[in-house]
């Protein structure tokens, strides 16, 4: 009666968001596995082990697993299946890619994208793109769930000292490559984890302008968002927008200026502690949500708002 | 080479939906359907390779209730050249829907599969990955580049870090992002001649494959309610607001 949890990492740290997802499945079950499977990821296993909510890790070191491409990593963790009830990995793209293949070679029901953890079997997922919330229970006697990682707290990092068992790698099937990976790069904090997200809409009328929004998130130390609309103008690149076809983001501070509020945009932001929107539509559907709404026009008020910043004698950090 | 285009209808991504107030699910008598946008640019980036002239055929396929056709036919008016209809009244997990699919793959024998990344609706992001299990093909998930070459596609598929680049050998399965292209609109003279090209009809549960659904919605309910707040008259207040009563900056 166990939990098999798939981690993230790039063969040197494990991703942030797998403790997320560690401490979501030891709420399914507090006998929590993790696989880590990759290539020369001896470290990813160490600091997998040190975390206290994991009781085994599962090392399966091998070149095949350098990419996790889904048609190699997939057969490696439905060999593992056997011994666990649930086998669990966080609802972003890496997760969404290999479980439904893993899910579908187990022949059981995947549940996606989980917000809250009822029962072993029950569990609360997001539908239309969070305009409703189902609560659904598996009847499977294995269960593939992912989870959503920004609404579960990350576990704590040290103190644990799990032991780490080998596995054997399997065949790969040899028909899908690698090629390349081009991370955007950017000295500010991750749009997924930043506590302050500053997002420009189209608003902001050219990419250029976006210079704005750039300024008060340096002095904030928060990433910069988008909505849709403003990649879909080309404004700035997709990796910054938010939204049911972007990132979800929970900060404790998001900001929105010259951002509508689209449903699909409000998809990705609600959830954030605090909300602010400037907008010069003051009917704009934004302000609806929004805990402090300013009705003015965003090109007077970014650079009033960045000098009023620049007065405060702290900020947080 | 051949495609096979897999559509889906669902509540128009324009729509606020409503949940029933008993809780089992959410209202669509009377709400404007289409088709899930991302398989709009399924079908489109098919028509495209059609145009190329790498393709020979395109074969559109959906699962649903009898009006659910109105999405084949869609595909049929940008360009597919067939259509399928799996008849199915009653709501089927991607589980029940990636097994339709293969024993639809198995008739058609196409050389790659397109479909959305993802339904709006249920918002699960399983059915292209399924498929492509079942028929132990490889996969291209959330693509914004598709290159088709002899043997293989190489595409770019949009992830959290940025891009990344495969190369899948063909047969393949493809699931498409909403930047991958623009979906065209239909012009009147290709819906009228849509209306002739052919839709074979099927009946899901006579396929022979278990369709059973595993996951049982016990409740839908609506998200907790965030309630508006104030307006502030000026930036001055905003920072103070912020830095004072919500104590975030």
């Amino acid at each position: 009666m166990s939990v098999l949890l798939i981690a993230e990492h790039n063969n040197k740290n494990l991703k942030p968001f797998t403790l997320n997802a560690i401490s979501a499945a030891s709420k399914i079950d507090a006998e929590v596995h993790v696989l880590v499977a990759g290539s020369g990821c001896e470290s990813v296993a160490k600091e997998v082990a040190a975390v206290p909510l994991v009781k085994k890790v599962l090392l399966c070191d091998s070149p095949n697993y350098q990419n996790y491409l889904p048609e190699n990593l997939a057969p490696l963790v439905t060999k593992n299946a056997d011994k666990y009830d649930h086998i669990v990995a966080s609802a972003n793209t890496f997760g969404k890619n290999f479980m439904p293949r893993v899910a579908a070679a187990l022949d059981t029901s995947q549940v996606s994208d989980v917000i809250k953890v009822n029962s072993p079997d029950t569990f609360v997922r997001p539908i239309y793109a969070g305009n409703a919330f189902a609560t659904v229970k598996s009847n499977d006697k294995k269960r593939c769930v992912t989870i959503r990682p920004t609404s579960f707290e990350p576990a704590p990092k040290t103190g644990g000292s799990a032991q780490v068992e080998k596995v054997d790698a399997v065949d790969v099937p040899n028909f899908s490559k690698f090629v390349k990976r081009e991370e955007t790069k950017s000295e500010r904090p991750e749009l997924g984890t930043a506590r302050i997200v500053v997002s420009g809409g189209r608003g902001l009328e050219s990419g250029e302008n976006f210079k704005l929004i750039n300024d008060i998130a340096d002095k904030l130390n928060a990433a910069v968002g988008a909505s849709r609309a403003a990649v879909d103008a080309g404004y700035i690149s997709n990796d910054h927008q938010v939204g049911q076809t972007g990132k979800v983001v929970v900060p404790d501070l998001y900001i929105a200026v010259g951002i509508s509020g689209a449903i699909q945009h409000l998809a990705g932001m609600k959830e954030s502690k605090i909300i602010v929107a400037i907008n010069k539509d003051g009917e704009a559907p934004i302000f609806s949500i929004a805990d402090y709404g300013l009705e003015a026009d965003l090109f007077k008020a970014l650079p009033e708002f960045l000098s009023e910043l620049n007065k405060l004698n702290t900020i947080q950090k | 080479m051949k495609i096979l285009v897999a559509v889906k209808r669902v509540i128009d991504y324009n729509v606020q939906i409503r949940v029933k107030e008993d809780g089992s699910g959410v209202h669509t008598d009377n709400v404007k359907m289409s088709t899930n946008p991302p398989d709009d640019n399924a079908t489109e980036e098919s028509v495209k390779l059609k145009e190329s002239g790498k393709v020979k055929e395109i074969v559109a396929v959906t699962i649903g209730d009898d009006k659910a056709q109105e999405t084949v036919r869609k595909a049929l008016a940008v360009g597919a050249d067939r259509g399928i209809h799996v008849k199915s009244d009653t709501y089927i997990e991607p589980l029940g829907i990636a097994k339709i699919l293969k024993k639809v793959v198995e008739k058609e024998k196409p050389d790659m599969v397109f479909l959305g990344k993802q339904a709006i609706d249920d918002d699960c992001n399983q059915t292209g990955q399924m498929l492509a299990a079942m028929l132990n093909w490889p996969q291209a998930t959330f693509s914004s580049k598709v290159t088709l070459k002899d043997k293989s596609m190489e595409i770019v598929r949009e992830i959290d870090e940025g891009l990344e680049t495969v190369e899948v050998n063909l047969p393949a399965v493809v699931t498409c992002d909403l930047r991958l292209n623009e979906p065209r609109y239909a012009s009147l003279p290709n819906i009228m001649k849509a209306k002739k090209k052919p839709i074979d009809q099927m009946v899901a549960k006579d396929l022979g494959v278990d369709i059973t659904n595993r996951v049982q919605q016990l409740k839908v309910e609506e998200p907790p309610k965030r309630k508006a707040g104030i307006k502030v008259a000026n930036v001055a207040e905003l920072v103070s607001k912020l830095k004072n009563e919500a104590k975030v900056i």
